[in-house]
């Protein structure tokens, strides 16, 4: 089967130090995969790796089979690759559903037009509050971003990459910098994305990788250290020792 | 912006489809262009130089306030719409559209060539770059004497009726009327595009450029869109400017004139599209009183007034009144 997402061989260095070494990654269609490691492991390089932020120095990679290693950012978006970021990316000065809108009207090829108001394409604005409601946002939907929490903003975080219907999400540190009692909802809204959703995710909150996950990938000095269910990673002595030891936040 | 003023009786989707609407203050600009027709018939010709500051300022506000772009060079576009329109004028072709069709299409041109190139680059690099184009095309007019005129500026522009019916006349009725409506057109084709999936694009670009390209947005393209399309703008009021006035001097290429025009468009509010209509009365007044007060000081206290507007009112004078209303409104 194609995988939905595949690295070969990809390989980041700034001057002489290498931060990401030769990757060999699979994400397989509808996957619920989580990637771990301690701080400065290359994971946030490894997403700007896929996503095209950053050029790798060698390498490819893959999505659906296809190449887009020389695909701008815009380009892979199209092709079906969603992320969310680490630190809350928003439009903090528009709404919370403006935010969801702009994601929503540039998936349906529309964030270009210039004679028609963006109001006047209803079905759009609609397609935006229904992702709100779903994420529990609806009430906020009229404020600008930077009023509501923190939390509240990861929430938008995730709309924005929902509206815009990716096959393989990225999220990366999803519930950073939320309070334990409001990461329920962040879970829940994990939960219920739909199983035919490619989703990769990046987070130093152990209970959550493990209520969320059924692979696991640990990433140590850029490097792979090794993959599996979450009880064999559980029970890897390296891992414990590497990961469990210093890097556990949960 | 949509803020979120009254208490919300409106759905969320519902508030946000009709965003668009006409609200009566826009048309304040529209009642005053008339009035002052009517109240001040002998300063007809300073009105239509503030209507194309006006315009001119219009154009600056969608690459600075919407699209972020940061730049010291937005007369360069001006200065081409100048010349262009001038140069046509002075040799024969007197028909003011179309001369300020042309004059327009070169300097939108213009912006997209050297957009293309400049805005690869960000922050002060771009600004620099800016400021580069500006004064190479300065210099180049400066030099091409046999063409602009030189130093000594580009003079023998005669214009044709307006419609091949309205003369302009020596009151400056035709070309206030000229003016207004060219003034109108620019405004209802902003508006709209600010209003328009692409112009929110552009707020997006400025608020948070990382996530435009993470939702798939071609930012660069359009950035170097909305550049060309200020550029055509800002073309469209230098060719008013040299048609009005029957002369272009190599001032209209030159970083002071992109100064002046930044800062009325910082008195008005960045970013609120009414802030030219704003700012650029207010600066236009304000040189004409205190040039006659203290000819040769002036430009001090437009300086004063801009410390001012920057550390006690950063969103302009709009920004001044929308603080009120919140007040009033709470």
């Amino acid at each position: 089967m194609t995988s939905a997402l595949e690295t070969r061989g990809l390989r980041k260095s700034f001057g002489a130090m290498v931060v990401t070494s030769g990757v060999d990654f699979r994400l397989a269609p509808g996957a619920r995969h989580a990637l771990i490691g301690p701080n400065g492991a290359g994971k946030t390089t490894f997403i700007n790796l896929i996503t095209g932020r950053l050029t790798p120095s060698a390498g490819s990679i893959h999505l659906a089979g296809e190449d887009v290693t020389a695909l701008p950012q815009s380009a892979r978006v199209k092709r079906g690759l969603g992320r969310t970021f680490q630190i809350n990316t928003l439009f903090s000065n528009l709404t919370v559903l403006e935010n969801v809108t702009m994601a929503v009207s540039e998936r349906l090829g529309r964030g270009g037009d210039k004679f028609r108001f963006a109001g006047s394409r209803r079905d759009i604005v609609e397609e935006a509050y229904e992702l709100l409601i779903r994420l529990r946002l609806a009430e906020d939907a009229l404020r600008p971003v930077r009023e509501i929490a923190y939390g509240r903003q990861r929430l938008v975080e995730m709309a924005i990459a929902l509206g815009l219907k990716p096959r393989v999400l990225l999220l990366d540190e999803p519930a950073a910098g939320v309070p334990s009692a409001e990461t329920a909802v962040i879970l829940e809204v994990m939960e219920a994305l739909p199983a035919d959703m490619a989703v990769l995710i990046i987070e130093h909150d152990m209970d959550l990788v493990l209520r969320f996950a059924k692979t696991i990938t640990v990433l140590v000095r850029g490097a792979v250290l090794t993959e599996g269910a979450p009880a064999e990673i559980l029970a890897d002595p390296r891992v414990r020792e590497i990961y469990l030891g210093e890097g556990h936040h949960g | 912006m949509f803020l979120y003023r009254a208490a919300p009786t409106l759905s969320p989707v519902e508030y946000m489809v009709r965003s668009h609407r006409l609200r009566w203050p826009e048309l304040l600009p529209w009642l005053a262009i008339l009035a002052a027709f009517f109240a001040f018939p002998s300063y007809l010709a300073l009105g239509a130089q503030v209507m194309i500051m006006v315009l001119f300022a219009l154009s600056l506000d969608l690459v600075l306030g919407y699209a972020g772009i940061v730049t010291l060079g937005h007369s360069a576009f001006f200065g081409v719409g100048a010349y262009t329109a001038g140069i046509l004028a002075a040799h024969g072709w007197g028909e003011p559209i179309s001369g300020l069709v042309v004059g327009g299409a070169v300097a939108g041109a213009v912006g997209l060539v050297t957009g293309l190139i400049i805005l690869r680059t960000r922050g002060l690099t771009l600004l620099m770059l800016t400021l580069a184009v500006v004064s190479m095309l300065g210099e180049a007019a400066n030099k091409a004497g046999w063409l602009t005129g030189g130093a000594d500026g580009l003079q023998g522009i005669t214009l044709d009726p307006l419609l091949g019916l309205f003369h302009f006349d020596l009151f400056g009725r035709t070309a206030y009327v000229y003016c207004a409506l060219v003034l109108l057109a620019g405004w209802m084709f902003v508006r709209r595009l600010v209003h328009a999936p692409f112009g929110r694009s552009l707020t997006g670009m400025r608020e948070n450029t990382a996530r435009m390209h993470a939702i798939g947005a071609p930012v660069r393209q359009r950035l170097v869109t909305v550049y060309a399309i200020a550029a055509a703008l800002a073309g469209v009021a230098g060719a008013l400017q040299a048609q009005t006035t029957q002369f272009v001097g190599l001032n209209v290429l030159s970083f002071e004139l992109s100064g002046a025009v930044l800062i009325m468009l910082i008195f008005g509010g960045v970013g609120r599209l009414y802030g030219a209509f704003v700012g650029a009365p207010i600066y236009m007044v304000a040189q004409d009183a205190l040039s006659r007060l203290d000819p040769e000081y002036w430009f001090f206290w437009v300086g004063l007034l801009l410390v001012v507007t920057v550390m006690f009112a950063r969103g302009g004078i709009l920004g001044v009144v929308d603080q009120i209303r919140r007040k009033v409104m709470r």
